[in-house]
C-alpha cells in the first residue's frame, strides 16, 4: 500500500515518500517519514514489513556513518547502493530474511546524480526513474510517457504532480500527501509535501 | 638477559620491547633490496633480484613483485614463503571489498587491513610475526598516487620514497639528499633516480637489467596501468646512469689536476 517515488533530474535526484503509515485497513499515522539519510549525500526511502523497515534502514546507515568515520571519507552513492544490496542478498539466503523495498538516491561529485531501485529480492538498477509499492502499476506508464533527462527542478515537480494524481485517481487507497526530498551537490533538501490535485469527477 | 623473554611473541621485555618483531625486522634487513619512488605522474618500485642462479625457470610474472589488483601492486622483502601467504591475503582482502562494494579498495584501507593481521600475531596467538616488510604503490580516487611501507609490526606510512632490505639505511639517505620534496619529479626521472640509488648501495660491481626488477603504475585513460620494465629499457637508465657518473668523474679529475698545477 506504501509508494515510494523517485526521478532523477540534471544534477539533483528527487524522492517522495507516502506519509501514511498502516497496520491492515488502519491508517494509525499520517506524518510518518520514510525516508533516512545514509550521509551528507546519500538518501534512502524504504517501504515494506513494519519492524524490517526500520531495522534495515538503521543498519545500513550506521554502517555508511562508520565507513566515514574509519576512513576520512565516505562511500560513493554506487558504493553504499551495491553495499546495502550484498547485505540483502546475504540475509534473503539466511533466517533473517528482510522484506523491505528500497530506493537510493545520492550525488557523486564525479559521477553527478544517481537514483537505484532495490527490492527485497536484492535486484539492484540504477534508475532514471523508479517507483516501488502498488502505485508504480499506474505511474510507471505515466513516468515512461513524460519523463526526459536533465529535467530541473521544477520539471521534476511537474512530473511527480502528475504521477501522484494518476494514483490518487486510480488507487483504491487514498495515499494522501507526499513527502518531497531532493538530493544535490549541496546535500539533502526537504521540499516539505505536496497533496495530489484534486479528482474531478469524470 | 633478553633471552627469556625471547620465545614468545606475545609478551614485552622489561625494557618495553617486542623481541620477536625486532629479530623478524633483523631478518628482512639480509633480505634484497626493495625501493619505491613517487612521482607526479606515476610510482616505481625497483627490487635487486637474488635468484639469479641460471638453472632457475623463468617466472610467470615476477619473482619479487606481486599485482593486488587493478590498482596496486606490492613488493617484498623477507622470507619468501611468509610473503607469499601475505599477498595472497592482500588479494583476498581486495576482492572481498569489490564483491561487497563493486569498486576497487582505496589504498590504505588494505595496507591497513593487511596490518592489523600482521599485528594479531604479535599480540596474540603464540605465533612468531611474519618476517615480511612490503613496499606498497597504488592509486585511487580519494588520494591519487601512493606508495605505502609495512613491517612485521603491524605497523604502516605512507611515502613519497623509500627503501626496505638489504643496505636501506644508505639508500633511504641517498634518497633523502636526492629527492626533490616538490612534487615534480616525473617518472622517468624518478627511474634514473631509483638505478643511481641502486647502483650505489647494492654490494655489486656493476648493475646489469638481469640484477634489478622495476616495475611502475602509472594512470591512462582512467585506468590504472602496471608495467614491469624490460631489460633494453632497464639498459638504457643504466647507461644513462654510467655516462653521468663518468662526466662526474671526469670533472673531479680536471678539478683534482688544477689544484695540483
Amino acid at each position: 500500500m506504501e509508494c515510494l517515488i523517485g526521478i532523477q533530474g540534471k544534477d539533483f535526484v528527487l524522492i517522495a515518500t507516502d506519509t501514511i503509515s498502516a497496520r491492515s485497513v488502519v491508517a494509525m499515522k499520517d506524518d510518518h517519514d520514510k525516508m533516512y539519510p545514509l550521509s551528507d549525500n546519500l538518501l534512502m526511502a524504504v517501504c515494506g514489513e513494519a519492524g524490517d523497515s526500520i531495522q534495515f534502514s538503521e543498519y545500513i546507515a550506521k554502517n555508511v556513518q562508520l565507513y566515514k568515520m574509519r576512513n576520512g571519507y565516505e562511500l560513493s552513492p554506487r558504493a553504499a547502493a551495491n553495499f546495502t544490496r550484498r547485505n540483502m542478498a546475504e540475509s534473503l539466503r539466511s533466517s533473517r530474511s528482510h522484506l523491505v523495498n528500497l530506493l537510493i538516491a545520492g550525488y557523486d561529485k564525479d559521477e553527478g546524480p544517481s537514483l537505484f531501485f532495490l527490492d527485497y529480492l536484492a535486484s539492484l538498477n540504477k534508475m532514471p526513474f523508479a517507483i516501488h509499492g502498488h502505485g508504480s502499476l499506474f505511474a510507471l506508464s505515466i513516468m515512461d510517457k513524460y519523463y526526459e533527462k536533465d529535467l530541473d527542478f521544477a520539471g521534476a515537480s511537474a512530473l511527480l504532480m502528475k504521477c501522484i494524481t494518476e494514483i490518487q485517481k486510480r488507487f483504491i487507497v487514498n495515499l494522501g500527501k507526499f513527502r518531497v526530498r531532493i538530493v544535490d551537490k549541496d546535500g539533502i533538501h526537504d521540499k516539505g509535501t505536496v497533496a495530489p490535485e484534486p479528482v474531478v469527477a469524470a | 638477559m633478553a633471552r627469556r623473554y625471547d620465545s614468545r611473541t606475545t609478551i614485552f621485555s622489561p625494557e618495553g620491547r617486542l623481541y620477536q618483531v625486532e629479530y623478524a625486522m633483523e631478518a628482512i634487513g639480509h633480505a634484497g633490496t626493495c625501493l619505491g619512488i613517487m612521482a607526479s605522474d606515476g610510482i616505481l618500485l625497483a627490487t635487486e633480484k637474488r635468484n639469479t642462479n641460471k638453472l632457475l625457470d623463468e617466472v610467470s610474472y615476477s619473482e619479487k613483485i606481486y599485482r593486488l589488483y587493478d590498482d596496486m601492486a606490492c613488493s617484498v622483502a623477507g622470507i619468501t614463503a611468509d610473503a607469499n601467504v601475505l599477498t595472497n591475503e592482500l588479494r583476498l582482502i581486495a576482492q572481498r571489498y569489490i564483491l561487497q562494494y563493486q569498486e576497487s579498495i582505496p589504498c590504505e584501507q588494505l595496507v591497513s587491513t593487511l596490518c592489523d593481521v600482521k599485528q594479531a600475531y604479535t599480540q596474540f596467538g603464540g605465533k612468531r610475526p611474519f618476517g615480511v616488510s612490503i613496499l606498497y604503490m597504488g592509486w585511487d580516487k580519494h588520494y591519487g598516487f601512493q606508495l605505502y611501507q609495512s613491517d612485521p609490526s603491524g605497523n604502516y606510512g605512507g611515502w613519497k620514497a623509500t627503501c626496505i632490505g638489504n643496505n636501506s639505511a644508505n639508500a633511504i639517505s641517498l634518497l633523502k639528499q636526492e629527492y626533490k620534496d616538490d612534487n615534480t619529479i616525473n617518472l622517468q626521472a624518478a627511474l634514473d633516480l631509483s638505478i643511481k640509488v641502486l647502483a650505489k648501495t647494492l654490494d655489486m660491481t656493476k648493475l646489469t637489467p638481469d640484477k634489478v626488477e622495476i616495475a611502475t603504475l602509472t594512470r591512462e585513460n582512467n585506468k590504472t596501468v602496471m608495467r614491469i620494465l624490460k631489460d633494453p629499457e632497464v639498459e638504457v637508465h643504466i647507461k644513462k646512469y654510467e655516462e653521468e657518473e663518468a662526466k662526474l668523474e671526469a670533472e673531479k679529475k680536471k678539478e683534482a689536476d688544477k689544484k695540483k698545477a
